[in-house]
């Protein structure tokens, strides 16, 4: 499995350090209640198929990244620097 | 019929023409008392304990591939008892003992061996660390001896004991610890199941979730409808897709975990060792392939095969601890799908619809809990009430942070086990 930085350009996984699924970008409002808070920090979609995840480019440029792939056929379709997406 | 030495003798003289299938293969019924959706080594003896402790027998377990083609069958077949928490503890301990009486009560031979198993520790801290363990199941009534480097030099000459980074300062034995024949577990509950009058349905996957006003009604299967009263979810490393048939999100995440065996060798490992500082385990099966892995990929994958980073890992690891291993060529590798929940600990529940119960998130560590889970599932199923050992596996616990159990205290999110 290779990532493509968009820094770096298609690097080995093992650069990359697995934070989980891009639902952490979504951090909800301090006051949100505990359901939301839940669902955010611990239930999960978990698909089988194509997921959106965030990975953390530790060995090369330090970026956040979003990643695009498939948890099936560990195809990796594209990834984006997190601060664009979030924004 | 049962297995005995005299039959197999008496098969040996006949052409070994006697043998029979050992469960049937029913169409499903239009309706059942109870349906356990999974057909994997929990699905299958929660089905065996619902008919044999709570006289259930008209009930279903519905199998959406073949029995043993699941994780039971596609893991390293360790069972243990060595859990430090409360809540753990007494699960699997009850769930060891199930182990010690199951192949007289199946009568099944599942080759449940307990050879011992060792978990060695290479500093001062870890050494206090695995004697607090120890203490912590003794006080649960199981077995653990605290060996110093000669005690595992006894056991285990073949490690190398000066290592520089990792010196073998000694090891916590659990005698009771071992391995069990991993898809003979499934078929020997299959049997009992199947002798008590419980349908396993193979090739059924369930697609939908039949629930009206909160209450299940039953499910939609490749092979029909089937009503029930009760249904029970026990999916594995699939909990996530069946849950939202029933439209509910869980605490779970599926990951890859990577397992290795090499070609027959004579005995030369003669326990369970694990060797925790490079993510590693080993234990040589009855055939002589030495079975051994290492920790998960670390990302999201159904994928039931993992990359090679991880391979070159585990082949550091085990090279580090017994460098014979490199005489020895690995035969096949696989990858199994686990349950991974943020805290690294099961969960044993009811759900927000009446009638649907749920046991997942394993993790890696669901093979040793294959009789305990399914006793307390079925304990639950059937009495409503949770089994005393498993009662503190509550689905909840994740919301209110009340109960948490992180055996490894590293954390409770979903990276982190």
């Amino acid at each position: 499995m290779r990532i493509p930085c968009p820094n770096c350009g298609e690097r080995d996984r093992r650069e990359f350090y697995y934070q989980g699924d891009a639902v952490a970008l979504n951090r909800p409002a301090p006051d949100a209640g505990p359901q939301a808070w839940d669902d955010y920090i611990h239930n999960r979609d978990n698909p089988a198929g194509e997921t959106r995840d965030i990975w953390f480019h530790e060995a090369g440029c330090g970026a956040w990244l979003v990643v695009e792939r498939n948890t099936v056929t560990h195809a990796v379709h594209g990834a984006t620097l997190a601060g664009l997406v979030k924004r | 019929m049962g297995y005995s030495g005299f039959r197999v003798i008496k098969e040996g003289l006949f052409g070994q023409k006697g043998w029979k299938p050992v469960w049937r293969d029913p169409a499903p019924k239009a309706e059942y008392d109870a349906i356990i959706i999974g057909g994997g080594g929990h699905g299958l003896s929660t089905a065996y304990y619902l008919a044999k402790e709570h006289g259930l027998t008209n009930i279903a377990v519905l199998e959406k591939g073949y029995i043993g083609g699941g994780n039971v069958g596609r893991n390293t077949t360790i069972v243990r008892a060595n859990y430090f928490l409360p809540g753990n503890s007494e699960f699997y301990s009850h769930s060891l003992k199930l182990w010690e009486t199951m192949e007289q009560e199946l009568n099944y031979n599942v080759m449940h061996s307990q050879r011992g198993l060792i978990n060695l520790f290479h500093s001062d801290g870890q050494r206090d660390a695995f004697a607090r363990r120890g203490n912590a199941m003794i006080n649960q009534g199981d077995d653990a001896i605290l060996l110093d480097r000669e005690g595992v030099r006894a056991h285990l000459p073949y490690l190398d004991f000066d290592n520089v980074r990792f010196p073998v300062y000694g090891g916590l034995l659990h005698p009771r610890g071992g391995t069990a024949r991993h898809d003979a577990v499934a078929w020997g509950y299959a049997r009992g199941a199947d002798q008590r009058g419980v349908d396993i349905i193979q090739n059924c996957e369930v697609t939908g979730i039949d629930i009206e006003a909160g209450v299940v009604k039953g499910v939609q299967t490749t092979r029909g409808a089937i009503k029930a009263k009760k249904v029970g979810i026990v999916v594995a490393g699939r909990s996530g897709q069946v849950a939202a048939m029933a439209g509910m999100r869980l605490p779970i995440e599926s990951h890859v975990l990577q397992a290795f065996v090499t070609e027959g060798l004579k005995p030369v490992i003669d326990h369970v060792v694990s060797f925790g500082m490079g993510h590693f385990y080993i234990s040589q099966s009855d055939k002589g392939g030495l079975v051994f892995g290492g920790d998960l990929d670390f990302y999201s994958s159904y994928a039931s095969r993992g990359n090679l980073p991880m391979k070159e890992h585990v082949m550091d690891a085990a090279m580090t601890l017994m460098p014979m291993i490199g005489k020895a060529k690995v035969l096949r590798s696989w990858g199994g799908i686990m349950d991974m929940t943020p805290d690294g600990s099961p969960i044993i529940d009811k759900t927000p619809t009446t009638g649907l119960f749920i046991d997942c998130g394993w993790c890696y560590g669901g093979f040793k809990a294959v009789p305990g889970s399914g006793f307390s599932f079925a304990h639950l199923m059937a009495t409503g009430n949770h089994h005393e050992p498993a009662a503190k596996y509550r689905l909840d616990r994740f919301r209110t942070g009340v109960g948490l159990m992180d055996e490894e205290g590293t954390g409770s999110q979903h990276n982190l086990h």
